[in-house]
């Protein structure tokens, strides 16, 4: 009986397993060490910090990764501003099918491919693109205007594609304020202004900490839409991990590169639970 | 607070047009009667979904090869990953809410890792880790183990690593709001373990497991980065995509999106269905 | 021959690691009996149905069932069904595939399944809810489908966990009644458990209160009321007014308590201790204007009228008594001279030996 019960256990354990063991300890344990492996001649590695090194003395790999990481942390932010009013409204003023309706339009775009609204952005951009025909049709414009391949193009891409991972955790955390609790905040004499920084952002704090995780997780970690509406221009740190290792074939210098990736993403991460003591379970569970 | 002002109002109306003004470009022009997706209006056609490619030199989705080579490499991919997933999100399900072990919250912990790690890592880590062990089994056997390379079965296991995290967790969220007197219930009313599981445990968690197929198989279908990192020569869907936008498509593209937006969209209503069954 | 107990428990005993839930069980119950098992919650009368049932196992004694042991019988193959306290009528399911659910598992086929699932049903008062869906149902009509789909596969023994828990007052009330009716139509044998003592004593043939995993006592309603054998059945089973004091003498049957305070009580029991328990029931207390209308009871007092609690039938009255630390609980007189009686109001009080419990401490 007992040692049935024990088999019954492993077996109902096994793709557990299998599945982390071998498709993400074994694999992150794998370029951890190729990340430390140095090609001395061809076809011959030694152990050593030189892919490390090589990142640190060579100028366009740490400005892309700083550049990646400060333009995430300006997405993000932009992100969680144009997110809130939306979040509040969605959560407090809107009723019944109104609110559905809002949240579910919310939604539909985002269960499309990232590479459809990029396209759509790209279309929309572009020297022969919509916005540009139509401020040449007002006369707003005397000849095509080129609005793709800037930063302010990846910008808009990148937080086009995060809204959604902002608004459902701050709709939720805002949900559960009480309304007697703001009515109390204005019958003490509070200002519209007062109520909402003394009541509700500190209320919404735990959706906020977890749709910017999120976001910038997702933005960190985006490819397409730096690549597609940046251009040349683009210069995020993914394009150098996929150069590295699909163009150029240079493996240990590619993990390199996603162990410094990896290590970005978890310190921002971990640093955003510090803050708010909040475990990953319950903020993953809130998106 | 309850009344909203005009200026918010304005606001969120911007935000939806924004919201929208992408897809419904993309929409719009699969339609357009030119051999460039961009303005200005050149009459309506079908023929970037239907056309053979002697009107503007290029053919429709539908007559293409490389397209439906494309969807066809997509559903290969998709279909044993969503399958996959609900299956082994089932059994995980179970040992996260029914069983009791030792190192039980770190397994918990594990298994909503692969959602915190960029996606072009996973797919790195699972190339570099997948070719060492294939470069050492080959060796060994003194065979190709083809599999293990880039290619379709890689992405199958690539995109797996993370979808499942997403489907054990609905699956197991359905599971835990299970009464479990309800399988006492059945067993005491003389039905087998078997005949439990079948008719009391499963059907409850049917829309669970429906929906836990369907996200799996949007999120595959949808999945680029870390597909990119281990496709071999057969493109799935959204890689062919990218190569044409960085070369420049014809609207043929707009009416691969058209169709990528209906089944998403066909998809979505039926998960609203089967959560709105839900008990 | 015919066992002629439907259930026998025997020297049962259930441990979980040192603490025993179910301490060394022994009782019968005889066809067609209504037997209810008492007690506050935690006393392990759920784990004891549970092992009735086979969801648990006992870690000694013996369960019997028409004289066959069900040790090592799994849950499934046990002639008993249980109404669980939730009811855990399966949702996904209609009303009638509830019912038809344990024929089905017996290989019945469909048709016949369904119909006597249909004639129970109606039985049970649902006739024509068979398509019904479960969810659908009020309180009252759920609690007949569970029973109903127990009742269909015409087991030994239902074991009822208190179904009537989750009912509202008036329901409840209501339920109590129909439920003993239909163990009667359908001359089963009921083990109900509950912690509420009144579902016990409206409904039982006989009850068991059961206290720290122990039977203290197994008697009828009037018994158990009437003639407690244990401190803890006396205040447990119904209301009564209890008093710790000391035993000073005992003769003839009668044993005198002589409470901190100094006033002396009357009683009947024996106290082997010094110290001793002594109780008595709201309703034996006579109320009287003056002395003389106590005529010659032996334990007499006068006090003060503290409290009217009232509560249609089951209103009482507290009365400050000097030589009680606490108020003493009397029935409020809603006839005679003393109906509509006030607070404030000096009366007089007084009780037979008979009517006073005495137990050791």
């Amino acid at each position: 009986m007992k040692s049935a019960q024990r088999l019954t256990l492993y077996l109902l354990l096994a793709p557990a397993i299998l599945w982390l063991g071998l498709l993400i300890v074994l694999p992150h344990v794998e370029i951890l060490i190729l990340s430390f492996s140095e090609r001395v001649a061809p076809r011959v590695y030694a152990y050593g910090a030189g892919n490390y090194l090589e990142f640190f003395t060579e100028p366009l790999y740490w400005r892309t990764f700083a550049r990646t990481a400060i333009m995430s942390i300006f997405v993000t932010a932009i992100t969680l501003v144009l997110a809130f009013p939306i979040a509040l409204y969605i959560a407090r003023v809107a009723q019944g099918r109104t609110k559905a309706m809002l949240l579910l339009l919310c939604l539909l775009p985002f269960w499309v491919s990232e590479l459809v609204r990029t396209l759509g952005w790209m279309m929309l951009l572009r020297e022969t693109g919509v916005v540009s025909y139509l401020l040449r049709a007002m006369g707003l414009a005397d000849q095509p205007v080129e609005l793709l391949y800037n930063d302010g193009a990846v910008i808009l891409g990148l937080v086009y594609g995060g809204l959604l991972f902002m608004i459902v955790p701050l709709a939720n955390a805002l949900e559960s304020l009480e309304p007697s609790v703001v009515e109390a905040g204005f019958d003490l004499g509070g200002s519209r202004w007062t109520v909402l920084r003394r009541i509700v952002i500190p209320h919404a704090m735990p959706g906020i900490v977890a749709g910017s995780i999120i976001v910038f997780m997702l933005t960190v970690g985006n490819f397409a839409t730096p690549v597609l509406l940046g251009g040349k221009n683009g210069l995020w740190f993914t394009e150098q991990i996929y150069a590295q290792f699909i163009t150029r074939f240079n493996w240990p210098q590619g993990a390199a590169f996603g162990m410094l990736l990896l290590l970005l993403s978890s310190i921002i991460v971990w640093a955003g639970l510090r803050l708010t003591r909040q475990s990953l379970g319950t903020t993953l569970r809130q998106a | 607070m309850n009344r909203p002002s005009l200026l918010w109002k304005l606001y969120i109306a911007a935000f939806y047009v924004f919201l929208f003004a992408p897809l419904l470009v993309v929409a719009i022009f699969a339609f357009n009667a030119s051999p460039f997706p961009s303005p200005p209006w050149r009459g309506f056609t079908l023929e970037w979904f239907t056309g053979t490619g002697a009107v503007f030199g290029k053919p429709g989705v539908l007559m293409d090869p490389i397209w439906l080579t494309s969807i066809g490499n997509s559903l290969k991919v998709a279909v044993p990953v969503a399958l996959l997933a609900v299956l082994i999100g089932t059994v995980n399900a179970w040992v996260l809410e029914r069983a009791e072990f030792r190192g039980k919250t770190l397994l918990a912990m594990m298994m909503l890792w692969p959602l915190v790690i960029p996606g072009v890592v996973l797919g790195i880590s699972i190339l570099a880790f997948f070719s060492r062990v294939a470069n050492g089994l080959e060796e060994w056997l003194q065979r190709d183990l083809d599999f293990l390379r880039p290619g379709l079965s890689l992405v199958v296991l690539g995109q797996l690593s993370f979808i499942l995290t997403i489907s054990t967790l609905i699956i197991a969220a359905r599971l835990r709001k299970f009464d479990r007197s309800l399988e006492e219930a059945a067993l005491d009313l003389g039905a087998s373990r078997a005949r439990v599981l079948r008719t009391v445990t499963l059907p409850f968690l049917k829309p669970a497991l429906i929906g836990a197929g369907l996200v799996a198989l949007l999120m595959s279908f949808e999945n680029f980065n870390t597909t990119l990192m281990l496709v071999g020569s057969d493109a799935p869907l959204p890689i062919t995509m990218y190569g044409q936008m960085r070369e420049g498509a014809t609207p043929a593209i707009n009416a691969v999106s058209l169709f990528l937006m209906l089944a998403v969209g066909g998809i979505a209503s039926l998960f609203a269905l089967t959560s709105k069954a839900e008990v | 021959m015919a066992p002629s107990t439907d259930l026998d428990i025997v020297n049962v005993t259930k441990r979980f690691g040192s603490h025993a839930a179910v301490d060394d069980v022994t009782f019968s119950v005889a066809p067609g009996e209504f037997f209810s098992i008492l007690g506050p919650s935690g006393c392990g009368k759920t784990t004891l149905m549970r092992m009735i049932a086979g969801f648990e196992h006992p870690s000694s004694g013996d369960i019997r069932i028409r004289g066959k042991s069900m040790i090592g019988v799994p849950a499934n193959r046990r002639p008993v069904n249980m109404v669980f306290q939730s009811l855990a009528l399966f949702p996904m399911m209609s009303v009638g595939e509830n019912v038809a659910y344990g024929l089905t598992c017996r290989g019945v086929n469909r048709a016949d399944a369904e119909e006597r699932a249909n004639r129970v049903l109606e039985r049970v008062g649902l006739k024509g809810f068979g398509e019904r869906r479960v969810t659908a149902l009020s309180g009252g009509q759920r609690q007949r489908v569970a029973i109903a789909r127990c009742l269909v596969l015409e087991p030994t023994l239902v074991l009822l966990d208190e179904p009537l828990g989750a009912l509202d007052l008036k329901l409840r009330e209501h339920m109590k009644i129909e439920l003993k009716q239909l163990q009667g139509t359908f001359n089963t044998t009921f083990a109900y458990i509950t912690h509420d003592q009144s579902e016990a004593l409206v409904m039982s043939d006989r009850i068991a209160v059961m206290n720290q995993g122990r039977f203290e006592q197994v008697g009828s309603p009037r018994e158990l009321y009437h003639n407690p054998t244990t401190p803890f059945v006396a205040s447990f089973v119904g209301e009564t007014n209890r008093w710790q004091g000391e035993t000073v003498g005992e003769t003839a049957g009668t044993t005198s308590v002589r409470l901190p305070s100094g006033a002396v009580l009357q009683g009947r029991g024996t106290a082997s201790q010094p110290t001793a328990l002594a109780f008595v029931r709201p309703e034996a207390i006579a109320l009287a204007q003056g002395e003389v209308g106590l005529g010659g009871l032996p334990n007499r007092f006068e006090g003060r009228v503290s409290a009217v609690l009232f509560d249609g039938a089951n209103s009482s009255l507290l009365i400050t008594t000097p030589g009680f630390e606490e108020p003493i609980r009397a029935v409020l007189p809603q006839a005679g001279p003393l109906a509509g009686i006030e607070v404030g109001a000096p009366v007089h009080l007084g009780w037979a030996a008979d009517a006073m419990k005495v137990f050791a401490a």
